[in-house]
């Protein structure tokens, strides 16, 4: 006998969505056992040619360094500069689906049905996807691009307002601050964030509305079918695994550099590669922790913790800086950006190549072979939101927020650099000479309290990381188990403990930066992957009840 | 003495719960109690179901399944978790304080050196509820 159920405090009922049927079973490829105390469940091929292969890959970069810089140096600029149009291009296209959902009748689908509830407050949702997305880029990028773009890069020929000699050129200040400031807001507003939504999109519609399993390879089954249960959708989910890991795991590494560049600068902690391995040590220990704690547990409170650090600093400097001036920019960044954001993102017949090809191509290629990592992360975090709050909560507020960020580190920072040329660190750290790990200490240098605020900075950069190492390895971890969620935490752990072993050896022994760029290069296939995602997000939405 | 007992259930190793089960079912026949079947699940897919819904389907099934078998009352009771794999001991510790239960049977493994990392969900729920657990080794 039975009675009926009372659910109480979840998410019910689910109502109407448009399941795809399949003899597929999430789990069915998996091989489940016991190695030693520890008990594994994971996705046959995936898991063992991933996790072969970056071992491959690192012992190539460590036996053959330079043959391997020489490649992968090569390979990036060479895919940015040929293919910059592509980039460009491409992202445009996901900027304007994106705005074309918000619009459209199928911006009221709900992804988990049509009566699936929220997993997340507003406030828990949005902290854990920003610093997924990006919260990393905004302590490095913050100072450096606004004033590079300003004084040296020049976008859309605008003139830089500081000579040769160094002194102002005092008819090109206005005109480059604008500029200094829209080509930043560019690289971190609409575009990045729209790739972002593709890939997150894609992948809750297909698991949370169609029953599909949370791997990468299930956002094409409108287009493969069953054959992405094979060695198609193998390869697309390896790729994925492999851009994360070795994405995560280089910018591990020189972030840690990048922190104790800082501490160095601030505390005169010496700059070598012994405090970078306990660094990463440190990091890795305390991603751990939150790996251990789980996702409500760790990354999200984390998340929020770090978000409330941020907003506190940006507080400070927007008051502790020439407040008012901030202001404008701000406004007049945003008007520069909606102005300029056509002939920005245009694809062909551009005479700023070292702007559209050494920054734009290079920040799409970045962001897109990000998105697997970072779109899935967002999509697990996202049921129960419809299309349209999901679009304008993923694209247009975290815009506002990077340009209100990039509108206050960027304006101090400009404004510093003309006001008293002569005296601005910035100056000297970013245009006199090219040290950009420090440009956001330069910044903070020129401002009250510098040793404080620098401090949270660096502690800021250091939690940013331990968040993208915790949700890189649940997200590698998803994937690498075949879609399932549950798989024991030790291989989690396997995971997160490996990014961090993968980071110190390329440390120790070299090949960051080679293998950074290779995975830069993986944008390329993945910008063709994302493509495909919009058409199977279309094909996905019209089967769904709105 | 017990009034509802709430029973912890993997429906992926149910044959390697039998012996819990089996006690979960003796002890409601001989206390009059019935016996509340918990499953907790993530809101993604799994191999068991595509959605929530489908999961507390299956559950509801095997409850019935179990009163049918073994001859006493039952219910069963999902719970939706974030993070199954991590967030199990929350999720059991929600579970009990909505069935209301008294008496928490559940099939453990034999202790290992993993428990000194992450200790053994039922230690933890014995831990931090008012509820008696009682812990059956497979």
């Amino acid at each position: 006998m039975t009675e009926q159920d009372t659910n109480q405090g979840i998410p019910v009922p689910e109502g109407d969505a448009g399941l795809i049927e399949t003899d597929y079973t999430i789990g069915q490829d998996n091989v489940e056992g016991q190695l030693g105390p520890f008990g594994f469940d994971v996705h046959n091929p995936v898991f063992m040619v991933s996790g072969l292969s970056i071992v491959a890959f690192v012992f190539y970069a460590l036996a053959l360094p330079e043959q391997a810089s020489a490649v992968f140096g090569w390979l990036r600029p060479w895919l940015t500069s040929t293919f910059d149009w592509f980039f460009l291009g491409a992202a445009n296209i996901f900027v304007l689906f994106c705005l074309f959902l918000i619009v459209s009748p199928w911006g009221a689908v709900r992804l988990g049905g049509k009566e699936a509830t929220p997993d997340y407050t507003y406030i828990g949702w949005f902290a854990m996807l920003f610093a997924a997305g990006m919260g990393i880029g905004l302590m490095f990028f913050g100072v450096l691009e606004p004033v590079y773009h300003m004084a040296i890069s020049e976008p859309l020929g605008v003139p830089s307002p500081i000579a040769e000699d160094g002194s102002i050129i005092p008819e090109n200040v206005e005109a480059a601050k604008k500029m200094g400031l829209a080509a930043t807001i560019y690289h971190w507003g609409l575009h990045p964030w729209a790739i972002y939504a593709i890939v997150a999109l894609a992948l809750a519609l297909f698991t949370f509305n169609k029953g599909l399993p949370l791997t990468i390879r299930s956002a094409f089954y409108p287009i493969f079918g069953d054959a992405v249960w094979g060695w198609v959708g193998h390869v697309i989910d390896i790729l994925a695994v492999f851009a994360t890991l070795f994405g995560l795991a280089t910018s591990l590494g020189f972030g840690a550099q990048q922190a104790n560049a800082g501490l160095e600068h601030i505390f005169g902690i010496p700059n070598n590669v012994s405090v970078q391995v306990v660094l990463i040590t440190v990091i890795t220990a305390v991603a751990l922790i939150s790996v251990l704690r789980g996702l409500d547990g760790g990354v999200k409170v984390l998340s929020e913790i770090n978000m409330g650090i941020a907003a506190l600093l940006l507080v400070f400097v927007l008051l502790a800086g020439p407040t008012m001036t901030i202001f404008g920019d701000f406004l007049a960044g945003l008007g520069a950006y909606a102005a300029d954001i056509a002939p920005l993102s245009n694809p062909f017949g551009r005479e700023d190549t070292g702007y559209m090809q050494g920054w734009t191509a290079f920040y799409w290629a970045w962001w897109i072979s990000w998105s697997p990592f970072v779109g899935m992360f967002i999509a697990r975090v996202s049921r129960g939101r419809t299309v349209r709050e999901f679009i304008i909560c993923v694209l247009l507020i975290p815009s506002l927020v990077c340009v209100l960020w990039m509108a206050v580190f960027g304006g101090v920072a400009i404004d510093q650099v003309l006001t008293d040329p002569t005296a601005s660190a910035v100056k000297t750290y970013v245009i006199d000479s090219y040290v950009p790990e420090l440009s956001l200490f330069a910044m903070l240098e020129g401002l009250p309290l510098a040793s404080i605020t620098s401090f949270i900075g660096i502690v800021l950069v250091i939690v940013f990381f331990v968040t993208s190492s915790d949700s890189g390895s649940l997200v590698i971890d998803t994937i690498t188990a075949g879609g399932k969620v549950d798989a024991p935490l030790p291989q989690r752990v396997f995971w997160c403990t490996f990014e961090g072993a993968v980071a110190i050896v390329l440390l120790i022994g070299g090949g960051l930066g080679a293998l950074q760029a290779m995975v830069i290069s993986t944008g390329l296939p993945f910008t063709l992957v994302l493509l495909l995602m919009c058409w199977a997000i279309f094909k996905g939405l019209t089967s769904e009840s709105r | 003495m017990f009034r509802k007992i709430m029973v912890p259930v993997d429906l992926r190793h149910t044959e390697s719960m039998q012996k819990a089960l089996s006690v979960a079912a003796d002890l409601a026949r001989h206390y009059s109690a019935s016996v509340c079947y918990v499953g907790v699940t993530g809101s993604e897919p799994s191999e068991l179901a595509h959605r929530p819904e489908e999961f507390a389907e299956k559950l509801k099934k095997f409850a019935e399944g179990e009163a049918k078998e073994r001859g006493h009352t039952a219910t069963s009771h999902m719970v939706i978790s974030h993070d199954p794999t991590t967030e199990l001991d929350d999720a059991l510790s929600r579970a009990l304080a909505e069935t209301g239960a008294d008496l928490v049977v559940m099939a453990t493994h034999l202790p290992n050196v993993t428990d000194y990392i992450w200790a053994s969900h039922g230690g933890t729920l014995a831990m931090h509820s008012n509820a008696s657990v009682m812990l059956v080794r497979g």
